[in-house]
């Protein structure tokens, strides 16, 4: 049989057979809500920035745990608060946390009944601690030593189960590009995310500020009109904050270092930034931290700030992450695997501590865009069954949750 | 042989280069399951763009399989495509201007 299947754009045909051999399958633990994790982390989540140093005292001493240590939660008003509770109460129901321990000072405006009773309702085991009922830091670091212990013990029994490649939803994420980006990495981790969707998977094109010059691309991928509006909306409402805080984006782009290093216009910087992501139609628009309501690829409304922009996807429930880079980062998350790919040879050779895929092979003429593709869809299965990309193995646990007003 | 340009998708009416490259050049490019080739009309540096069939004015210049912007001159098989020739469509004080 020789079906052929164009995967995105570019030259990217392949043979059904290519994808008869592909391993779509892997094997993770199946939550109570049907969602499913490719880690059984205990996450120790602060409903404040007051109890984050307990929440770390926590996770230090108990097997599998994580603390998801942060500077919201206190002083906070209006969508900038209710972002923060749906951020922590996001991260709380990633499949990827197998149960929680939600800590809490007291007096925070973010109460730990509000968000361990959201996360509870997934049905995984969900306990709290208050300080200042505890007694102090002291009591309440031994309150939340023995929960979490004692979650330990039950979730280390947990087994990994079969489970479908489109039951992954995937964060993209770039930093660091170079001029390598937009023309191996990006566009690779393009032909990866639709091999995802394809297979009914959810993937997750995030950084607004990206897509400015290119939202109209973005725009005429809208499954409906709806969507589309929104698209530009949340571009046009960037572009003002960007006008309000620093001048005028689009004069300023590309900068003179991107012309001389070839970027003729604004459209064509984003295009290469928004490649990393396929061309399959946008389902919808998700605030910050919010999950998809179907399958198929979505764009969040998320940061520039990478850790940031990660974060707010690992709430809408993305079990696994793809970071592209030119310069090279050796971000990671607490939550999830994060894979790093970068097309310039000289990053990787210099920083291969970090990066898992080379790209450059692209550039070299050794491989083409489809075949590092693959080599990346590859990679996201063997993290999903537990490979460690370098990022989980050198425990980068970098973590921040986007802000968008000062607190009062 | 060591690659010398990107063509990212069928569609493209440009291609990048992956080196410096002199006029006179020929160019070899892979466009989905044909090689193509074009001789740079001139010195063109890496991440650079040349055009790989002509660009009428007016028309899109197409990269990723999109509009970059449109050609402000006729734009010749194996010309230097930036902001000389090319102006983004986005309006505003966008760049190439």
């Amino acid at each position: 049989m020789s079906t052929m299947w164009k995967v995105g754009a570019g030259a990217a045909v392949l043979e059904s057979s290519i994808w008869e051999r592909m391993k779509m399958e892997f094997f993770g633990y199946r939550r109570p809500d049907g969602g499913v994790g490719i880690r059984n982390h205990i996450a120790v989540i602060p409903t404040s920035v007051c109890s984050s140093t307990v929440a770390c005292n926590i996770a230090a001493q108990v097997p599998g745990a994580v603390a998801l240590a942060n500077q919201q939660g206190c002083c906070q008003l209006g969508t900038d608060h209710e972002q923060t509770v749906r951020t922590l109460i996001g991260l709380g129901k990633n499949p990827n946390v197998a149960a929680v321990l939600v800590i809490g000072l007291g007096c925070d405006g973010i109460t730990v009944d509000q968000v361990a009773g959201d996360i509870a309702a997934t049905g995984k085991p969900v306990e709290v601690v208050v300080i200042q009922a505890a007694g102090g830091t002291l009591k309440a670091t031994a309150e939340g030593v023995h929960k979490a212990s004692r979650i330990a013990r039950q979730v280390a029994q947990l087994q990994r189960e079969k489970a479908s490649a489109g039951e992954l939803t995937l964060a993209i994420e770039c930093g660091g590009s170079d001029f390598s980006s937009g023309l191996a990495a990006n566009p690779a981790a393009g032909v990866a995310a639709d091999m995802l969707t394809t297979w009914g998977g959810t993937a997750l094109l995030s950084v607004t500020t990206e897509f400015i010059g290119a939202e109209h691309v973005l725009a005429r991928r809208a499954k409906t009109p709806a969507v589309s509006e929104e698209i530009l909306r949340i571009v046009g409402r960037c572009e003002e904050r960007v006008r309000i805080f620093n001048g005028d984006l689009s004069s300023a782009q590309p900068s003179q270092r991107a012309l001389r290093g070839g970027i003729t216009t604004l459209e064509e910087k984003s295009l290469g930034c928004i490649h990393k992501a396929g061309h399959k139609p946008i389902q919808g628009v998700l605030a910050y931290g919010e999950a998809p309501s179907g399958k198929g690829l979505y764009v969040m409304d998320t940061p520039g700030q990478d850790i940031e922009s990660i974060t707010g996807m690992l709430a809408a429930g993305a079990q696994v992450a793809l970071f592209t880079t030119g310069r090279g980062t050796p971000t990671g998350s607490p939550l999830a695997p994060v894979i790093k790919i970068t097309g310039n040879a000289g990053t990787f050779r210099k920083m291969e501590d970090n990066i898992d895929i080379d790209a450059s092979s692209i550039l070299a003429g050794d491989e083409s865009i489809d075949q590092v593709g693959q080599r990346i869809f590859t990679e996201i299965i063997k993290a999903a069954n537990g490979h460690l990309p370098k990022a989980e193995s050198l425990r980068h646990h970098e973590f921040g949750i986007h802000k968008t007003a000062p607190t009062y | 042989m060591k690659k010398q340009a990107i063509v990212i998708d069928t569609k493209d009416n440009v291609a990048t280069l992956v080196d410096d490259f002199t006029a006179g050049t020929i160019i070899h490019y892979a466009l989905g399951a044909f090689e193509g080739t074009v001789q740079l009309r001139q010195d063109t540096p890496i991440g650079h763009k040349c055009a790989i069939c002509e660009i009428p004015s007016g028309a899109d210049v197409i990269k990723y399989g999109e509009s970059i912007g449109r050609a402000t001159a006729n734009i010749n098989p194996g010309e230097h495509v930036h902001v000389h020739n090319v102006e983004s469509r986005r309006g505003g004080s966008g760049p190439g201007k």
